[in-house]
């Protein structure tokens, strides 16, 4: 591997630059925790990796003026779980990031890398995506934003042009009352790649859901906004009427591969399961918000 | 392609070392720097048996390349015994806490990083914490009860 060209920017500007500059076989080098994998395996001979870990605006936890979080693309999961409030306000996110690999893995994996690893599967993203979260993403034609449910392109690929990095998740203000969860199915008890996740972000006033958002992974080629889910439970009690209907959204988005880890009816049946659990966990957590 | 120069500081000594890009601190560590404490099970990410600290963040060193160690600190096995033995090495030996051997170091390296942070871990915390740490040997029962004990010790101590 000694053809290969690491460089380790300071700033958002020289890592766009170098990165821009480098050919296409050129990588992101964040936590590493996909990539160090996927070159020893011979799946990637990146010609250059950019190391962004030395820039801060990847590396920062922020509270926005408005009371939302920007968090950069590369914090760690060990560090955002360190940090003082966050998990308080987005506990469905942190255990969603939380849940990749081991002890060891969560000191360097971040959410901007396993967003742009690009697997269907990746832990963080349906929280991510349930929360409303906002990505940043700087290239040598400027800076736009885009809905991190619109990031992935496919199993490994993502709506990025070449050059472009992702550079932070703005997080929303959360009203009174609101609170999220997420849950997955594994095989195993514990360090499994999910065969079915759910996010489920909600708001509760007075026993009423005045807002919500599902993201459903591991059951279509990206991550899914099911909107379907969200508009059964908004205006509801979360009764049981409400909760089946929603499942049964999420029972119907999903298009999922068929394996030995999950045949179609389950990954199926599993997601509307998930959806009701996610949401009770998500409603009990929003009545103390 | 020229070798990458590395300025780091391992085990608290200043040190520097050459590597290739794609090289990995693992690779460096045990090749390079002499330092073969941290084993090599499935350079993956999945056994835990090269696990080193940087900055004090407990961190697969298979994981990690080389060339990123420039600036940062980096603590192994190597580091973990004075002018005597840390006391989970000392009660790894007394409660024969390895058969092999193998995913000692690594144990050893988790081990000390979850005690830094918590002192008092319940039993379920110590699993969920060493998760990412196989024995082949499945010796884990008595690797577990050693952090446990070891744990008691140190706070006793502390006192």
């Amino acid at each position: 591997m000694s053809d290969i060209r690491y460089l380790a920017p300071h700033t958002l500007d020289d890592a766009i630059a170098q990165y821009a500059a480098a050919d296409g076989a050129a990588r992101i080098l964040a936590g590493g925790t996909d990539l160090l994998v996927q070159m020893r395996s011979g799946v990637l001979k990146p010609s250059t990796i950019v190391d962004v870990k030395k820039v801060p605006e990847l590396m920062a936890v922020e509270e926005t003026a408005d009371g939302g979080f920007r968090i950069g693309a590369a914090v760690s999961g060990a560090a955002l779980e360190e940090h003082a409030k966050f998990g308080k306000v987005w506990p469905g996110v942190l255990e969603g990031l939380n849940l990749i690999g081991s002890t060891q893995v969560q000191g360097r994996a971040s959410m901007g890398g396993n967003l742009c690893n690009g697997s269907p599967a990746g832990d963080s993203v349906p929280a991510l995506v349930a929360a409303g979260v906002v990505a940043t993403i700087k290239g040598p034609n400027g800076t736009r934003e885009m809905k991190v449910e619109d990031v992935p392109a496919g199993p490994g690929k993502t709506n990025l042009k070449p050059g472009e990095i992702l550079v932070s998740f703005t997080f929303p203000a959360r009203p009174k009352g609101s609170s999220d969860a997420y849950l997955r199915m594994i095989p195993r008890t514990e360090m499994d790649i999910a065969v079915v996740g759910v996010g489920v972000s909600l708001t509760l006033d007075a026993g009423t859901c005045t807002a919500a958002r599902v993201g459903l992974g591991a059951v279509a080629p990206t991550v899914l906004l099911v909107a379907d889910a969200a508009k059964a439970l908004i205006g509801s009690k979360l009764d049981d009427a409400a909760i089946e209907a929603a499942a049964a959204a999420c029972s119907a988005a999903c298009n999922p591969i068929d394996d030995k880890r999950g045949t179609i009816e389950y990954r199926t049946k599993v997601a509307g399961v998930l959806l009701k659990r996610a949401t009770a966990i998500a409603a009990e957590r929003a009545g103390r918000a | 392609m020229a070798k990458i120069h590395v300025s780091t500081t391992i085990n608290g000594e200043p040190t520097e070392f050459l590597c290739d890009a794609g090289d990995s601190m693992l690779d460096a560590l045990r090749d390079t720097l002499g330092l073969t404490g941290s084993k090599e099970g499935c350079g993956t990410g999945d056994c835990g048996a090269c696990s080193v600290t940087l900055d004090g963040r407990l961190v697969c060193s298979c994981l990690m390349l080389a060339a990123e160690a420039d600036g940062h600190k980096v603590e192994t096995i190597e580091g973990m015994a004075s002018d005597h033995l840390h006391p989970l090495q000392q009660k790894f030996l007394e409660s024969a806490a390895l058969q092999c051997g193998i995913c000692t170091p690594g144990m050893l390296i988790a081990a000390k990083s979850l005690l830094e942070r918590n002192p008092d871990p319940t039993e379920t915390e110590v699993r969920f914490w060493l998760a990412g740490n196989l024995c082949r040997c499945t010796g884990y029962d008595k690797i577990v009860r050693a952090v446990m004990e070891t744990a008691a010790d140190m706070r006793e101590a502390a006192r």
